[in-house]
């Protein structure tokens, strides 16, 4: 269960307030205008951002002061999800040891992640040798071992084309349904939150809305949402 | 996430050795004279010398640079990397090149004497401007074709679509381009020729043709009035802190030739005429820069079974020291980088050793040195020393933009992975500054295996670095042994470079 009491954020010109509790193992979209401040709530959850005032608390906890690697969180970001001078393994690792030095154990349980993102021999590779679409699935299969509660998702998948993209949601979504871990997704396009979002906030005009059910919401889409799609 | 003890110390230590000598050297300025006549003829030569040197370089490198932006012909990119050998390649071995092409017994001399022309001598001003002029022609080159390239490719489409000439390109784009460049270009080579040593060393001297420098030496070799190498000193050091204040002014970040490659399609400068002086310029700058070099290997092949065995000795003691050097510089060098990744005023310590020169450097520490113990027993390890101080702020220009674009694209991946402290550093950056380091690391070790500079203030008859075993060779007129110890010096210094900048990108998958 993550809350957000009373959360402000502010930077320049710039605030953003939001005010509500997402369910454990729910899916979330969050959907608005490039510039209303979804990627910015994201880098204050994810530690990277302070917020002006108020908390952020994940099963009850405060985790709003803690340094973004020892929060409950994996995050993709919309670029840059993979070392380049590092193998494909080396880079799963990551997620499971930062100092690389595994356990037999270890290496088998990295070995199946690559196996359940559909690339059991692509171990040794590096990433420039890997399509967009692989290397997608190389920084899945790193969430995946890195057993975090929480997965935050900064359109990583942007730079892929249409089909391909679905496919990395679809994805994204079988593996959250095995893990029953909580996703946050950021995205601009309304059939990427009814393709995997359970529930769905709209970002705009300084606010973010409680969590809604997607397919509501998108039936009767609220005024902010309409000003939005331009409908 | 990465401390930044280790790089405190670092700059600690860097203050402590450039600040000592330069305190040394002023506390010793206060009870020597005030500068004689004699000093301010090595100012006025200083400054003059360095004037005509930038103000040539510069000029000459304008057709180069324009010839480089609008053509793409076979051997351009070998020319581009020629252009950046005089970071790497020692002065006296250049020196040595120019002689066989300039001097009395010259190529260009047999050519006029035959031809019953007057023969033309290289000592004096003229001999230290054309080598300086050897040196950074290149370097003025590089930075104009820098600016040249900036120039978007869009506006020049543009001006063919309005049909313009290439004179009114010159005239609307390149001209503006220019003059917003050439001030930079000519300070930083200024800078540079302002304390430059080995080439005074070696082609001026004599009460006509003293720098600052070389009467440092000088006061040191042949009079040992340290009072008056220290006031000299102080000269030298106000001169040059002006100047880097200025240089500082003008001069944006220079990568070291990063993509220069790309060649801008031209329209307007398709003419069989233009054609023409643009390959003709590029054969003579290409010949320019060559014809030293193969003279070297040409007169060098000559001398190598003349060679004394004290050169092999001399190479042995360069090698050692250079690698030490280049261990010194990058020990110092990497944790003050990833210091000033958050503290920003580290860089600017690193930046000091610009400011003092070597043989200024020299002098303080020998007159801390020379009360306590032999100076010239600590010769080598002061040579090292000074090397590293010198190379440093060109260290820290390479790595800290390396370390900062790692930090820039992966940073947040890093962390949010919680990779901090000793595992950031093994599987982020240093994997990631590996061509930096290999490339500083070349630039160093040759830097400082074909340096001429405080050794000759320290060293004894029994000592001696390959550059100072070699000048001693050519002032006992031995030039078949000298140019035989050219070329080991040449080839060595150019395969440390290649080794290490080699080492450096090998397998790097950036």
């Amino acid at each position: 269960m993550l809350s957000f009491e009373n959360l402000r954020i502010a930077r320049g010109d710039f605030t953003l307030n939001a005010d509500f509790t997402l369910e454990q193992g729910l899916s979330l979209a969050l959907i608005g205008p490039s510039g209303a401040g979804k990627s910015t709530l994201l880098d204050v959850i994810a530690g990277y951002l302070q917020p002006v005032s108020g908390r952020v608390l994940w099963q009850g906890e405060d985790i709003t002061g803690l340094p973004p690697g020892k929060r409950p969180i994996s995050m993709l970001f919309q670029d840059n999800n993979l070392f380049p001078h590092l193998t494909v393994a080396q880079n799963i690792g990551l997620g499971i040891r930062p100092s690389l030095k595994l356990s037999a154990t270890e290496q088998d349980s990295l070995q199946q992640a690559l196996n359940r993102v559909g690339l059991p021999d692509m171990a040794e590779r590096k990433p420039g040798s890997l399509s967009g679409g692989q290397q997608s699935r190389v920084a899945l299969a790193r969430v995946l071992v890195q057993r975090r509660p929480l997965v935050l998702l900064d359109e990583p998948f942007s730079a892929l084309g249409p089909a391909l993209k679905h496919d990395m949601l679809r994805l994204v979504s079988d593996l959250m349904n095995e893990t029953g871990g909580t996703l946050i997704m950021v995205s601009h396009e309304p059939e990427d939150a009814q393709l995997i979002a359970d529930v769905t906030s709209v970002v705009a005009q300084g606010t973010v809305t409680a969590p809604q059910a997607t397919a509501d919401l998108f039936e009767n889409p609220p005024p902010l949402l309409r000003e939005y799609l331009g409908t | 996430m990465i401390r930044s003890g280790p790089g405190y110390a670092a700059a600690a230590f860097v203050l402590l050795f450039i600040f000592g000598p330069l305190i040394a050297v002023f506390l010793r300025a206060g009870g020597g004279a005030m500068p004689g006549p004699a000093d301010w003829a090595a100012i006025r030569f200083s400054v003059t010398q360095a004037t005509l040197s930038a103000l040539f370089s510069v000029i000459l490198a304008i057709p180069v640079a324009r010839a480089l932006s609008r053509r793409q012909f076979p051997g351009r990119s070998l020319l581009i990397t020629l252009l950046g050998a005089p970071f790497i390649l020692p002065v006296i071995v250049a020196v040595l090149g120019l002689l066989a092409v300039f001097g009395r017994s010259g190529v260009l001399n047999s050519v006029l004497d035959s031809m019953g022309l007057p023969v033309v001598q290289i000592y004096g001003l003229h001999g230290v401007v054309l080598a300086h002029v050897f040196f950074n022609l290149p370097l003025a080159t590089r930075i104009l074709l820098q600016a040249w390239q900036q120039i978007p490719a869009e506006r020049f489409r543009l001006a063919a679509s309005l049909n313009m000439s290439a004179g009114q390109i010159a005239r609307r784009l390149e001209l503006p381009m220019l003059k917003a460049a050439l001030p930079g270009a000519f300070i930083v080579i200024f800078a540079i020729c302002l304390s430059s040593f080995t080439v005074a060393l070696t082609l001026g001297g004599g009460p006509k043709a003293t720098t600052v420098e070389l009467a440092i030496y000088q006061a040191f070799r042949f009079d040992f009035d340290l009072g008056r190498a220290a006031v000299l000193a102080v000269i030298q050091t106000v001169l040059v802190t002006i100047v880097a204040l200025v240089a500082l002014k003008y001069t944006r970040t220079e990568g070291f030739g990063a993509g220069l490659d790309r060649v801008v399609q031209r329209w307007d400068a398709q003419s069989p005429g233009l054609r023409g002086i643009d390959a003709a310029v590029m054969i003579l700058t290409a010949l320019f820069l060559l014809l030293p070099l193969a003279m070297v290997v040409i007169d060098g092949i000559a001398g190598f079974d003349r060679l004394p065995a004290s050169v092999f000795a001399a190479l042995r003691v360069s090698l050692i020291l250079s690698l030490l050097s280049t261990a010194l510089a990058l020990g110092l060098s990497l944790p003050m980088a990833l210091t000033a990744l958050k503290h920003s005023w580290v860089e600017v310590i690193g930046l000091f050793g610009i400011v003092s020169s070597p043989l200024v450097l020299g002098t303080g520490l020998f007159l801390i040195i020379h009360p306590i113990a032999d100076p010239a027993r600590l010769a080598f390890a002061v040579t090292g020393l000074v090397n590293a101080l010198t190379a440093l702020p060109f260290v820290l220009r390479v790595l800290i933009p390396s370390l900062k674009a790692s930090e820039q694209d992966f940073g947040r991946l890093a962390t949010s992975l919680g990779l901090t402290g000793w595992a950031r550093l093994r599987i982020l950056l240093l994997p990631r500054a590996r061509r930096a380091l290999g490339f500083s690391a070349g630039l160093t070790a040759a830097f400082s295996m074909g340096d001429l500079g405080v050794i000759t203030l320290f060293a004894d008859p029994s000592r001696a670095t390959l550059p100072l075993q070699m000048y001693r060779l050519m002032g006992s007129y031995r030039m078949e042994a000298a140019a035989g110890a050219g070329l080991l010096l040449l080839i060595f210094s150019l395969g440390l470079f290649w080794l290490f900048d080699r080492g450096g990108r090998r397998n790097a998958e950036l």
